[in-house]
C-alpha cells in the first residue's frame, strides 16, 4: 500500500509526461487525477492505521548509494510523522490535480502541468517518507526542480522565466547548508540513517568540532546548517525573496507547491530532527528568531500589496514563520498542527484566488475587483471560510494551530520566547487586517473592473467549486476534530517517538496553563484587524491613499518589500557578473594565456601560416611524425638507460 | 590469466577496422559511405566485446584481473596488460561513448571522411589502451599517442580558428609529457622496472616522491584540467567538432583523473599528502572561478567547457581527500561526467548543425520548434547542476562528504559550487530554450531526428539509470578502492610515525554505545 501511494504519482507523471502526445491531454489528465486520487484515498488509509493504531514500519525498496560506511537506501518510513505528511500532500494535490481540470482547460500545454504536478507529488512523498538523509535530500531536490518547473511554466514569459530560475537558486543556498550538515553528521555519527543519528542527540551536544579552522559546538552547528537548508525551502526571512515571485506560475500550482506542501519542507525537517533540535540552545533560539521575524516581516509586506496572489504568497511566508516559531520553542507537535491545518485553508485560499482569477480572465490586480460578491457568490463563501480560519476566528481550523502556537511561545523558556510572543501577536493583527483587506477589496464595495471583463465575470465550473468545498470543510473542522490528538491530552499517544522532547522541555503541557490574557491577545488582534479593514476600506476608502501619501517612505519601503530584492541584485548579482567577466577577460586572457601559452603559441603560429601555405595537410603529417619521433625518443632511452 | 587476449582484442579492434577503412573505397563518395558505416560497426562491435569484460569482471578482488603479458623491446619493458576495479569502467566509457561519436558525425563531416574515421579509431584504441596498461612505458606511449588523433581531429575538422586551438592544447600537453618522460626514466632508474604493480610496492623515499610526484602532476593537471592550466580547453572544445568535444570531454580529461589514481596516490602517498592542501586549494579555486567565468559566457560550448573544469575540480578534490567516499565519488563523478558532458556537447551540436552558431544570443525559444530537444536538454542540465535522482548527484555529493572529513574548508567551498552551478546551467538554458520564438532564422528549426535521438537516448538512459541505481558501478570499484585507501592510510601512517607526528582527531564525541559503533574519530 506504501509503494503505491508513493509511487504511483510518479507512474502518473512518466504517463502523462513520455506519452502525453500520443495518449492525448483527456487520458493524460484523467491518469495522473485519477493515480494521485487513488493515493490520496490509500493516505487516509494510512493515516488511520500509522497514527491512530499505531502501526509504524519500514519498507525498503532499493539500495541507492553505498560507498565503504556510507549507505543509503531507497526506503519509505512510515510512522505518525510520516502519515500526517502523506495525507496533507496527497489530499491536497488530489484536489489540486481535479481543481486544474477546470483551470487549466483553455491552456494548450495542459498535459505538462499534469506530467509536472504529480512529479512533484512523487518529491515530496520521497521526502516525507525518507530513512536517511540522502534520500531527504533526493525529495528536497526533487520538488525543488518540480517547482522551477512550474513556476516557469508559461516560459514565453521572461518574468515567469526569472521567478523560476531564482527560485531555484535561491533554494540551492539553503541546499548549500544542508549538503554540509549532512556532510558533519556523516563525519561525526558515521552513518545518514535517521535512527542511528537520533539517537546521538544528547551525545553530540557535548562535541565539539573543528569547522572551518574554528572549535565550534558539533550539534549546535549541524542544526544551524540543517536550519539553513529550511530557509531556503520554506521561504524564510532572508532566503524569502523567491517565494513571492514564484506566484507567475499557474494558481493551482501556487496552491500546490507554494502554499500547502512544498514550502512546508523546512518545517518537516526541523521538526523530523527534533532529537537534535531538542539539545541545542543556540540553533534553536536563531529558529526561533527567524521564524518569528518572518511572521512579521512577511505580514508587513502583504498589508499593502495590490496583486492578489502575492497578498496570500507573504501570507504564507508569515504563516511558516509561525510553525517554525512553534518549532523552535520545542513545540512541534504545534508547529504540524499549523502545518496540517495550515494546508488547507491557505489551500482554499490560493485556489479562491485562482477561482477569482479565473472569473476575471485573468486579471490579479485587486484595484481592477471589487463588488464581484454578487457575481461570484459561491467563490466568495469559500475565500470567507478561508480567511476565517487564517485569521483565527473561534472554532475554525487556524484558530485551534496558531492560537496554539502563540501560547507556546508564552510559555516556551527559550530565550527569545517574548520575542516571538510580541511578533507574533503583532502579526496577527497584520494578518486579520490583510486577510480582510484582500476580501474587501476583490468581494466588496463598488466595481472597479471595464465593464468589458465585468460582462463575462461567472462562477466556475463544479469541477473547480468542489475542491474547494472539500477544502472549506477541511478548513472549518481539521482543527476541531484533530485538535485533541495532534496538540491536546492525547498527543503523546499519537506522536510515539516521532518527535522526541528534551526531558526538561514541558511546553507542551505548560501552553495549556497560560494567562487569560494570553489566551485572548489573538482573538482581540483578530477583531481590531478586521475593523482596520473595514474602517479603510469600507467605511473610509479615501483613506488608504492618503495614509500612504503621507507616510510616503514606509509605504514605499513596504511595497518594495523592504528593497530586498534591489539589495541583492546590488550585493550579489551584480557582482557576480563582473567578477565573472573580470575572471574570464583578465584572468585567463591575459595574466594566464597572456604569460603562458600564447607568447609561444603566437610564434608556431607564424611558423605554421608559412607552412601551410607550401602544404595543405601539414597538420595531418606532422602529427604522424610526432608519433614517431615519441616513439623513437623512448625506445631510445629505454635502452640507453637499460641496467 | 584469462583464455582469451580480451584486452587487446578489445585494444586493437578499432585499428583493424581502421585499417578497413583504410582500405576502402577511394571514391570520395562511397569511401565515405562505408567509412561511416565500417566505423559505426566497428566501435558497436567493440562496445559489445568491452562488455565481456564487466561480465566476468570479479569485483571481490584488487588484484588485476586479464592479465597479459610478454616480453617486449628486448625484456626491458614488457608489453603488460591488466584490468582493475578502477581502469574497467573506463574502458567501458570509452567503448560506450565511442560509436555515438560516429553517430554524431555522419552527416556534419562531410571533408575526408575517411581519414576522419580512421582518426576517431586510433583514438579510441589508443585511449583504451591507456587504462589497460600496466607498464609505464606502454602507458605513455598509449597517453602521449592519444593526444594526436585528437590533435588532428581539432585542427583538420575544427573550426576557424582551429590552429590555434591545436596548438594551445598541444602545447599545453607538451609541457606536462616532457616532465612524466623525465619521471618515468627516472622510476626506471631508480626501481630497475617500469611495471607498475611491482612500482606500487617499491618504496620511494620521502624526497623522491616530492620530485616524481610533481613531475607527474604537471602532466595529469594539464590533461584534468586544472586551474591554472585549464585555458587551453574551452578553446580546443570551441574549435573541434562535436564529436571531438565529445570524446575530449567524455573520456580525454579522464585520463588525468586516472592518472592520478593509477601513479600518483598509490606510488606516492607522502608526497600526495604533503600536496595535498595545494590541491585542494586549486581544486576548489576552479569549483569557483571557472563556474563564475561559466556564467558571462557567450558561446555555449565555451560555457559548458568551463563547467567541465569545475566538475573536475570535485574529482581531484575527491581524489587527494583519499578518503573511500572521496576516492570512490571522484572515479563516479569522472564517469558519469563521461556521459553527462558528452550528452551536452551532443545538445550543442544539434543546434549547431542546424543553424551553425554556438552563439547563445542567436538562440531563444526553441522550446516551441523542439519539444524532445527541450527536454532532453532540461535533463542534462539538471544532471549537470549535480540534481539527485541523476548520475550527476553521486559523485558530486559523494566527494563533498568524502573531502569534509579531510578538510572542512575545502568541502565548504567546493559545496558553494552547487549555487553557482545551478547559475550557469539554468540562465543557459533560460537563454536558448525558454522565451518568444522571435529571431527568423530560428522560424523553421526542426526538432531531433532520429539519428539524433539514437545518439542522445543511450545518455540519457545512462544518467537517469547510474542516478537511481549506481550499485553496479560501486560494486565494481569498492574493492579496489578500499585496496587503494588502505595502502595509502598505512604508508601515512608509517611515515607519521617515523617522524613521531600525531594526527589531531577534526572532533571530539563519544557516541553513545546503544547504536551501532561509529568509526574511530578522526581521519588517518
Amino acid at each position: 500500500m506504501y509503494q503505491a501511494i508513493v509511487f504511483l504519482p510518479l507512474l502518473g507523471a512518466l504517463i502523462a509526461g513520455l506519452f502525453g502526445r500520443s495518449i492525448g491531454d483527456k487520458a493524460s489528465r484523467m491518469i495522473t487525477t485519477g493515480f494521485v486520487i487513488i493515493s490520496a484515498l490509500l493516505s487516509w488509509v494510512a493515516f488511520f492505521e500509522v497514527a491512530i493504531s499505531g502501526n509504524w514500519t519500514t519498507i525498503h525498496v532499493l539500495t541507492w548509494i553505498d560507498s565503504g560506511a556510507f549507505e543509503a537506501d531507497w526506503t519509505l518510513r512510515i510512522d505518525t510523522l510520516t502519515a500526517v505528511m502523506l495525507v496533507v500532500v496527497n489530499s491536497v494535490s488530489a484536489l489540486v490535480h481535479v481543481y486544474s481540470n477546470g483551470y487549466m482547460h483553455d491552456d494548450p500545454h495542459k498535459t505538462r502541468v499534469f506530467a509536472y504536478l504529480s512529479l512533484f507529488t512523487f518529491a515530496r512523498l520521497m521526502l516525507v517518507t525518507a530513512n536517511n538523509l540522502v534520500q531527504l535530500f533526493f525529495g528536497w531536490e526533487g520538488v525543488g526542480l518540480a517547482s522551477y518547473l512550474l513556476i516557469g511554466f508559461w516560459y514565453k514569459k521572461p518574468t515567469a522565466n526569472a521567478a523560476a530560475m531564482k527560485a531555484f537558486i535561491v533554494n540551492r543556498v539553503g541546499d548549500f547548508g544542508l549538503i554540509l550538515g549532512i556532510s558533519t553528521i556523516f563525519l561525526t555519527v558515521g552513518s545518514v540513517e535517521f535512527d542511528t543519528i537520533f539517537a546521538q542527540g544528547p551525545a553530540l551536544a557535548l562535541g565539539t568540532f573543528n569547522f572551518l579552522g574554528y572549535t565550534v559546538p558539533l550539534l549546535e552547528t549541524i542544526c544551524l546548517l540543517l536550519f539553513m537548508g529550511a530557509m531556503g525551502k520554506s521561504a524564510q526571512f532572508m532566503l524569502h525573496t523567491w517565494l513571492p515571485d514564484a506566484m507567475e506560475g499557474p494558481t493551482p500550482v501556487s496552491a500546490l507547491i507554494h502554499a500547502a506542501t512544498m514550502v512546508t519542507a523546512g518545517v518537516f525537517l526541523v521538526v523530523r530532527f527534533s532529537p537534535l533540535f531538542e539539545f541545542t540552545e543556540f540553533a534553536s533560539t536563531f529558529v526561533v528568531v527567524i521564524g518569528a521575524t518572518t511572521a512579521f516581516f512577511a505580514a508587513t509586506i502583504g498589508l499593502v500589496q495590490n496583486d492578489i496572489k502575492r497578498v496570500v504568497a507573504y501570507s504564507t511566508c508569515s504563516q511558516l514563520g509561525y510553525m517554525f516559531v512553534a518549532a523552535g520553542v520545542g513545540a512541534y507537535e504545534a508547529a504540524m498542527f499549523h502545518l496540517f491545518t495550515h494546508a488547507f485553508f491557505k489551500a482554499l485560499l490560493f485556489l479562491g484566488s485562482g477561482s477569482v482569477i479565473h472569473a476575471m480572465h485573468h486579471e490579479q490586480d485587486m484595484r481592477k475587483m471589487g463588488g464581484l460578491f454578487k457575481m461570484i457568490p459561491l467563490t466568495y463563501f469559500m475565500m470567507l471560510i478561508g480567511t476565517l480560519a487564517l485569521t483565527g476566528f473561534p472554532f475554525t481550523s487556524g484558530y485551534f494551530s496558531k492560537d496554539a502556537i502563540i501560547e507556546a511561545a508564552y510559555a516556551a523558556h527559550n530565550p527569545a520566547h517574548m520575542y516571538a510572543f510580541a511578533l507574533l501577536v503583532i502579526a496577527a493583527l497584520f494578518t486579520s487586517f490583510y486577510s480582510w483587506r484582500l476580501v474587501f477589496l476583490t468581494f466588496h464595495g463598488p466595481s472597479r473592473a471595464s465593464k468589458e471583463v465585468l460582462s463575462h465575470v461567472h462562477e466556475s465550473p463544479s469541477v473547480m467549486t468542489i475542491p474547494l468545498i472539500i477544502l472549506a470543510v477541511g478548513a472549518l473542522a481539521a482543527g476541531a476534530f484533530f485538535s485533541s490528538s495532534f496538540v491536546g491530552h492525547n498527543f503523546e499517544a499519537f506522536w510515539q517517538t516521532a518527535i522526541v522532547h528534551n526531558p526538561t522541555n514541558h511546553v507542551m503541557h505548560d501552553f495549556h496553563d497560560v494567562p487569560q490574557w494570553v489566551v485572548l491577545s489573538p482573538f482581540v488582534m483578530m477583531v481590531l484587524g478586521f475593523v482596520g479593514a473595514w474602517y479603510f476600506y469600507i467605511a473610509r476608502p479615501e483613506l488608504p491613499k492618503e495614509m500612504a501619501e503621507t507616510h510616503a517612505p514606509l509605504y514605499r519601503f513596504l511595497l518594495n518589500k523592504w528593497y530586498f530584492d534591489e539589495i541583492y541584485n546590488v550585493v550579489f548579482v551584480k557582482p557576480t557578473f563582473w567578477l565573472g567577466r573580470l575572471l574570464w577577460k583578465i584572468g585567463d586572457g591575459r595574466i594566464i594565456d597572456g604569460f603562458g601559452p600564447n607568447g609561444l603559441a603566437a610564434r608556431v603560429l607564424d611558423v605554421t601560416r608559412g607552412l601551410n601555405r607550401i602544404q595543405t595537410g601539414f597538420v595531418y603529417h606532422y602529427a604522424f611524425a610526432m608519433l614517431l619521433g615519441v616513439a623513437a625518443l623512448i625506445t631510445y632511452f629505454m635502452f640507453g638507460g637499460a641496467h | 590469466m584469462s583464455e582469451v587476449p580480451i584486452l587487446s582484442l578489445v585494444t586493437f579492434l578499432p585499428l583493424i577496422g581502421a585499417l578497413l577503412i583504410f582500405l576502402g573505397p577511394n571514391d570520395e563518395e562511397a569511401g565515405a559511405r562505408s567509412a561511416r558505416s565500417m566505423a559505426l560497426w566497428t566501435t558497436a562491435f567493440t562496445f559489445l566485446i568491452s562488455l565481456y569484460i564487466w561480465v566476468t569482471f570479479d569485483s571481490t578482488t584488487a588484484d588485476l584481473q586479464m592479465v597479459e603479458k610478454y616480453d617486449w623491446l628486448g625484456g626491458a619493458i614488457n608489453y603488460h596488460m591488466g584490468v582493475d576495479g578502477i581502469s574497467m569502467l573506463f574502458i567501458i566509457l570509452t567503448t560506450f561513448l565511442m560509436p555515438l561519436c560516429i553517430l554524431a558525425s555522419w552527416t556534419s563531416i562531410t571533408k575526408r571522411v575517411k581519414e576522419y574515421m580512421i582518426a576517431f579509431l586510433v583514438l579510441e584504441a589508443l585511449v583504451i589502451g591507456v587504462f589497460c596498461a600496466q607498464d609505464l612505458v606502454l602507458f605513455y606511449l598509449f597517453f602521449e599517442g592519444g593526444l594526436i588523433p585528437m590533435f588532428l581531429i581539432i585542427g583538420v575538422w575544427g573550426g576557424s580558428n582551429r590552429i590555434y586551438a591545436s596548438f594551445k592544447f598541444f602545447l599545453y600537453t607538451l609541457l606536462g609529457s616532457v616532465l612524466m618522460l623525465l619521471a618515468i626514466m627516472y622510476m626506471y632508474n631508480e626501481a630497475g622496472t617500469t611495471d607498475i604493480p611491482t612500482l606500487m610496492e617499491f618504496d620511494f623515499t620521502a624526497d623522491v616522491q616530492m620530485w616524481l610526484w610533481l613531475a607527474f602532476f604537471a602532466s595529469f593537471a594539464v590533461k584534468m584540467p586544472m586551474w591554472p592550466v585549464h585555458t587551453w580547453l574551452p578553446d580546443a572544445h570551441v574549435e573541434a567538432p562535436t564529436a571531438g568535444s565529445v570524446i575530449l570531454a567524455g573520456i580525454l580529461l579522464k585520463l588525468g583523473g586516472y592518472g592520478f589514481i593509477r601513479f600518483c596516490l598509490p606510488m606516492f602517498p607522502i608526497a600526495s599528502d604533503f600536496f595535498s592542501p595545494m590541491v585542494f586549494t586549486l581544486s576548489v579555486i576552479a569549483i569557483v572561478y571557472t563556474s563564475i567565468v561559466a556564467i558571462v559566457q557567450e558561446d555555449m560550448k565555451k560555457l559548458i567547457a568551463y563547467s567541465s573544469v569545475a566538475h573536475m575540480g570535485f574529482v581531484t578534490m575527491g581524489l587527494f581527500a583519499a578518503t573511500q567516499q572521496g576516492v570512490q565519488g571522484a572515479v563516479f563523478q569522472m564517469l558519469s561526467h563521461g556521459w553527462i558532458s558528452g550528452a551536452l556537447f551532443l545538445c550543442v551540436g544539434v543546434v549547431y548543425d542546424r543553424m551553425h552558431t554556438r552563439e547563445i544570443a542567436a538562440y531563444g525559444g526553441l522550446v516551441h520548434r523542439m519539444p524532445v530537444y527541450a527536454a532532453v536538454f532540461m535533463l542534462f542540465t539538471m544532471a549537470n547542476v549535480g540534481l539527485p535522482g541523476t548520475s550527476g548527484f553521486v559523485g558530486e555529493f559523494l566527494t563533498i562528504v568524502g573531502t569534509f572529513q579531510v578538510s572542512t574548508t575545502t568541502a565548504f567551498v567546493a559545496a558553494s559550487g552547487v549555487i553557482f552551478s545551478a547559475c550557469y546551467a539554468l540562465y543557459l538554458y533560460r537563454r536558448v530554450i525558454f522565451g518568444e520564438l522571435d529571431k527568423d532564422t530560428l522560424k523553421s528549426i526542426t526538432d531531433l531526428n532520429r539519428r539524433e535521438v539514437l545518439t542522445i537516448a543511450p545518455l540519457v538512459v545512462a544518467t537517469l539509470f547510474f542516478g537511481v541505481y549506481p550499485l553496479p558501478i560501486f560494486e565494481v570499484t569498492q574493492v579496489s578502492i578500499e585496496h587503494l585507501v588502505s595502502g595509502y592510510d598505512a604508508a601515512l601512517q608509517a611515515h607519521n610515525a617515523s617522524l613521531g607526528i600525531v594526527p589531531e582527531p577534526a572532533f571530539t564525541f563519544e557516541p553513545l554505545t546503544t547504536t551501532p559503533p561509529a568509526p574511530a574519530a578522526g581521519h588517518h
